[in-house]
C-alpha cells in the first residue's frame, strides 16, 4: 500500500520543516519527503493549500469500555478519534471496572485489539478502585502495558498515599497523570464561583480547589523524582504555578482542554449543561493566561478531555447533569479557530502542542513525518469553515460545548498506520 | 383586558433579562388586576379555558396559593401537582414530565424546584408558557415584582428610593430577583449579610455591600428582610441563630433609628425572633400581609401576559388583517 501526498504544507516542527511538499507513505512509513516526488502510488491525494501534519496524539480521552458502552466504545471512541485527525490516544482509566488490576487491564487490550480503530495507550489508576486509598501495583500495570497512571475524575486526597503512589511510579517508570481538585474545597459545587456562580444561584467552586492541588502535586514530585503531568489546567494561579515550577527545572508537564481556551463560564447564562465540565469554565483572564502558557511553553500539550455522556445524564437539571463534554472531533478546529487564527499560535507550534510535545512526553516515538517514522498523518484543510452539530459527531454521544459554533479547519484525511482510514470528502468533490 | 402588548415572552423565567419597559408593563397591568380582586365579584373571564398547572418540586403553600387563587380569578382552570404524589417520585425526568403535562393541552406551567435553571430548561422543550416560581438560588420573579407592586404603591416611585435587602443573600432567589428588578428601575440597592452569606462579585449587579444591619437601615425607605433557611442543608456554614438575631435580626429599638416611615417588607414566611422581632412584623412599618394580597394581582397580571404572547407566537403563521 501506497500513498502520496502532493504539494501540502508538510507542518512537521520535530523535524523543522514547514513548506509545502510531497509526502511518499510506503508500508506504513514515510518513505520520501521532498518538494516534488515523481512516483507513482496507489493512492495520491491533492492536498495543495492543505495543511499536512503528524497525527495527533491526544493524552487525555475516556473512552468508557469496559462499563459504560452506552456512552462510548473503544470503537466508536477511536472512529471519532480518526474524524478529529487524532491517531494515538492516551485511554483514562476510570472504566468499570478501573484499569487498576493485570486482569482488568488484559482484559480492555484484548478489546483494543479487536475494535480500536487508531492506536489507543492505556493509563492505569493510580488507587484501587480510584479509591485513594491504597496504591496500585505499579510494576505489573507496566508489564501489562500501561504507559501512566491516573485517578483521573478523582484526586487521590490523601497527600500520603500520593506521594506513595509517585514513588512507585517512578521506580516502574511511569508518568503520573494528576487530576488537581481539592474536593473538599470543590464540594458540591457545579461552576466556578465568581459573579457568573452569583448570577444563576448555582454552588462556585474555589479556583482555589484546583491550584492548591496543582501545588502539592508538584512538591511530592519533586520529593520522589517523578515526572508528572497536569491535566486539564483551567485556572490562571496553576498557569502560574506551573511556569515557577519549570523555572526551577522541575519534572512536570501540564495540558489544556479546547474549552479552557475557548470559552468562559459566561456560557452558562442559558443553564446548558454542554458546559459543565470539571474543572469549570473559568473567566476571562483565565482563558488569556492559558494562552499565555501555551505560548511561551508553560502548558506543553492540547488535549481533548474527551467525556462523553448520554442525553439522559445532560439533559437534565443543570445541578444534576454529568461534568464532562466530547472533544475528540472538535479540538483541532478548536484550536486553529482560537490559537491560529488569532496568531497566538504559528502552525509549527500548534502541531507542537498536539503532536510533537505528547509524543515526548508519552515516549510514543511518534508525532513526527521524518523519513522511516510511522505513517500516522493527518491532513487539514484550514480554510474549511464549519458548523458543529448533533447530527455530525461519530463518537455514540452528542454532548459538545462546541454545538452550533463555526469553527475554522477541517480534517480532509487521517492516515493510520500507513492506510486512508478517515477521508472526508466536500460534496463538490463527490460526482 | 385590552393592553396594546409591548409583552412578546412567551415566559418569565427571570427579571435579569427583562427591560425596564417589560417591567413597567407588568406593573401596570397588575394596577388594573388589583382593582378587580377589590370588588365584590372578584372574577374576570379573561383566561377561561386555558388550563393551568401548578408543578411544584419543592414544598410551598403562599406561593402556590397565590398562583392558584391569580389563575382562578381570571377564570382559569387550575391544576396542582406536588412532587410528592406524582410520578417523579418514580424517577421521571423533569423535561418528561413537562411534555406530558404539555401533552395534555396545558397552557401554563408554573413551575417551582430546587435546581436552579430548572424552568428555563423547562421552557425549552415546551410549547406551553412556563413562568417560574423560584429555581433553586437563582430567581423568583413574581415574588420580587409583588415587591416592587408594593413599593411602587406605597412610595409612588421606584426611580431613586433606597431598598435595603438583609439576609442570606448568597441563596436567595428572592435577593437576586429584586436586586435586577429594582436596579432597573433606578432604585438604590444595598444588600446586608454576615460574609459568608453575601455571594461573590455580587457589588457588579449594582448593588452596595455592607456587613452592618444599621447602615442598611440608615436612610433606607423600605427594608426588605429575607428569611433565614436554618432548616436547609447548604453544605455551607451558617450562623448561630441567637447569634444571627442579635447581630442582623430587626429590632423596634434598632427601627427607631432608621427614617419614620421605612417600609418593611418580608417574603414569608417569617421565623420570629430570628430575622425580625415579632413587634416588627406586626408593627405599624410592616406592609407583609399586603405583599400577599399584592401577590395575586402580580400574577394575574403575569399569567395573562404570557398567555397573551403565547397565543401570538403560536398563531403568528397564520395571515392576520
Amino acid at each position: 500500500m501506497s500513498i502520496l501526498i502532493r504539494q501540502g504544507r508538510v507542518v512537521d516542527p520535530a523535524n523543522g520543516v514547514d513548506e509545502t511538499r510531497d509526502l511518499l507513505v510506503e508500508n506504513g512509513a514515510v518513505a520520501k519527503s521532498s518538494p516534488e516526488i515523481k512516483a507513482g502510488a496507489e493512492t495520491v491525494i491533492e492536498a495543495a493549500g492543505k495543511i499536512v501534519m503528524p497525527g495527533l496524539i491526544d493524552m487525555h480521552v475516556h473512552l468508557r469500555e469496559p462499563g459504560r458502552e452506552d456512552k462510548e466504545t473503544v470503537e466508536t471512541g477511536t472512529l471519532a478519534a480518526l474524524c478529529g485527525g487524532v491517531t494515538t490516544v492516551l485511554a483514562m482509566p476510570n472504566t468499570e471496572p478501573a484499569m487498576d488490576s493485570i486482569e482488568n487491564v488484559r482484559r480492555l487490550f484484548e478489546i483494543i485489539q479487536k475494535t480500536a480503530r487508531c492506536r489507543v495507550l492505556v493509563c492505569g489508576a493510580m488507587t484501587l478502585g480510584r479509591k485513594g486509598e491504597q496504591p496500585v501495583e505499579a510494576h505489573l500495570l507496566e508489564r501489562a502495558g500501561v504507559v501512566a497512571l491516573s485517578d483521573d475524575g478523582t484526586s487521590v486526597d490523601s497527600a500520603e498515599v500520593m506521594r506513595e503512589v509517585l514513588s512507585r511510579a517512578k521506580e516502574s517508570g511511569l508518568l503520573a497523570v494528576c487530576h488537581c481538585e481539592d474536593r473538599l474545597l470543590s464540594g458540591r459545587g457545579v461552576m466556578s464561583l465568581g459573579y457568573m456562580s452569583t448570577r444563576l444561584g448555582l454552588r462556585g467552586i474555589p479556583r482555589e480547589a484546583e491550584f492548591k492541588r496543582v501545588e502539592r502535586d508538584i512538591e511530592l514530585a519533586q520529593m520522589t523524582g517523578c515526572p508528572v503531568h497536569i491535566a486539564h489546567v483551567s485556572c490562571r494561579e496553576s498557569v502560574d504555578i506551573i511556569r515557577r515550577a519549570k523555572k526551577k527545572k522541575f519534572t512536570v508537564t501540564a495540558e489544556t482542554a479546547p474549552h479552557y481556551f475557548s470559552l468562559t463560564d459566561a456560557a452558562l447564562a442559558d443553564f446548558d449543561t454542554n458546559f459543565k465540565v470539571n474543572p469549570p469554565l473559568r473567566e476571562v483572564d483565565d482563558a488569556a493566561a492559558i494562552c499565555d502558557g501555551l505560548k511561551d511553553q508553560t502548558i506543553d500539550c492540547i488535549a481533548s478531555d474527551h467525556a462523553p455522556h448520554t442525553e439522559n445524564e445532560k439533559e437534565i437539571e443543570f445541578d444534576r447533569a454529568e461534568f464532562g463534554v466530547i472533544g475528540l472531533e472538535t479540538q483541532l478546529a478548536a484550536a486553529i479557530t482560537q490559537l491560529v487564527e488569532t496568531g497566538t499560535l504559528s502552525w509549527p507550534e500548534l502541531v507542537a502542542k498536539l503532536c510533537v510535545n505528547p509524543a515526548r512526553i508519552l515516549g510514543c516515538g511518534r508525532g513526527q513525518l521524518g523519513v522511516g517514522a510511522p505513517a500516522d498523518i493527518t491532513i487539514v484543510d484550514p480554510a474549511a469553515s464549519w458548523q458543529v452539530t448533533k447530527q455530525d459527531f461519530a463518537s455514540k454521544s452528542r454532548n459538545s460545548a462546541f454545538l452550533g459554533r463555526t469553527l475554522k479547519g477541517r480534517v480532509t484525511h487521517t492516515i493510520f498506520d500507513g492506510k486512508v482510514a478517515f477521508a472526508r470528502y466536500s460534496p463538490s468533490q463527490k460526482q | 383586558m385590552k393592553t396594546k402588548s409591548a409583552w412578546t415572552r412567551k415566559d418569565l423565567l427571570d427579571l435579569e433579562s427583562l427591560t425596564r419597559e417589560e417591567l413597567e408593563l407588568v406593573l401596570a397591568t397588575a394596577d388594573s388586576f388589583k382593582e378587580v380582586i377589590g370588588r365584590t365579584v372578584k372574577k374576570v373571564p379573561t383566561l377561561r379555558g386555558k388550563t393551568i398547572v401548578n408543578l411544584f418540586y419543592e414544598p410551598s403553600t403562599r406561593t402556590r396559593i397565590s398562583f392558584e387563587v391569580a389563575a382562578k380569578r381570571l377564570s382559569a382552570d387550575v391544576i396542582n401537582i406536588a412532587t410528592e404524589a406524582s410520578s417523579v417520585r418514580k424517577g421521571e425526568t423533569l423535561i418528561d414530565t413537562g411534555r406530558n403535562i404539555e401533552a395534555l393541552k396545558v397552557d401554563i406551567v408554573v413551575v417551582r424546584h430546587n435546581c436552579s435553571g430548572a424552568a428555563a430548561i423547562l421552557a425549552r422543550h415546551l410549547r406551553a408558557s412556563v413562568i417560574n416560581a423560584g429555581d433553586g438560588w437563582h430567581e423568583h420573579p413574581t415574588q420580587a415584582l409583588l415587591d416592587m407592586f408594593t413599593l411602587k404603591e406605597k412610595l409612588g416611585r421606584l426611580e431613586g428610593i433606597r431598598v435595603s435587602i438583609v439576609g442570606d443573600i448568597a441563596h436567595s432567589r428572592v435577593a437576586r430577583s429584586n436586586i435586577w428588578g429594582l436596579t432597573k428601575m433606578g432604585a438604590a440597592v444595598t444588600v446586608c449579610a454576615p460574609p459568608l452569606l453575601v455571594p461573590p462579585a455580587i457589588e457588579r449587579t449594582g448593588v452596595r455591600v455592607t456587613h452592618s444591619i444599621d447602615e442598611a437601615l440608615a436612610g433606607a425607605d423600605a427594608i426588605n428582610v429575607l428569611r433565614m433557611q436554618f432548616e436547609r442543608d447548604t453544605g455551607d456554614a451558617f450562623p448561630q441563630q441567637l447569634e444571627y438575631f442579635k447581630t442582623y435580626g430587626i429590632t423596634r429599638e434598632r427601627l427607631e433609628k432608621a427614617k419614620k416611615d421605612i417600609l418593611v417588607m418580608h417574603p414569608g414566611p417569617i421565623n420570629r425572633g430570628i430575622e425580625m422581632a415579632s413587634d416588627v412584623a406586626d408593627g405599624p412599618n410592616s406592609v407583609i400581609l399586603e405583599q400577599v394580597t399584592n401577590g395575586i394581582a402580580v400574577r394575574m397580571a403575569v399569567l395573562f401576559l404570557v398567555a397573551q404572547a403565547n397565543e401570538y407566537i403560536h398563531n403568528k403563521s397564520e395571515p392576520k388583517k
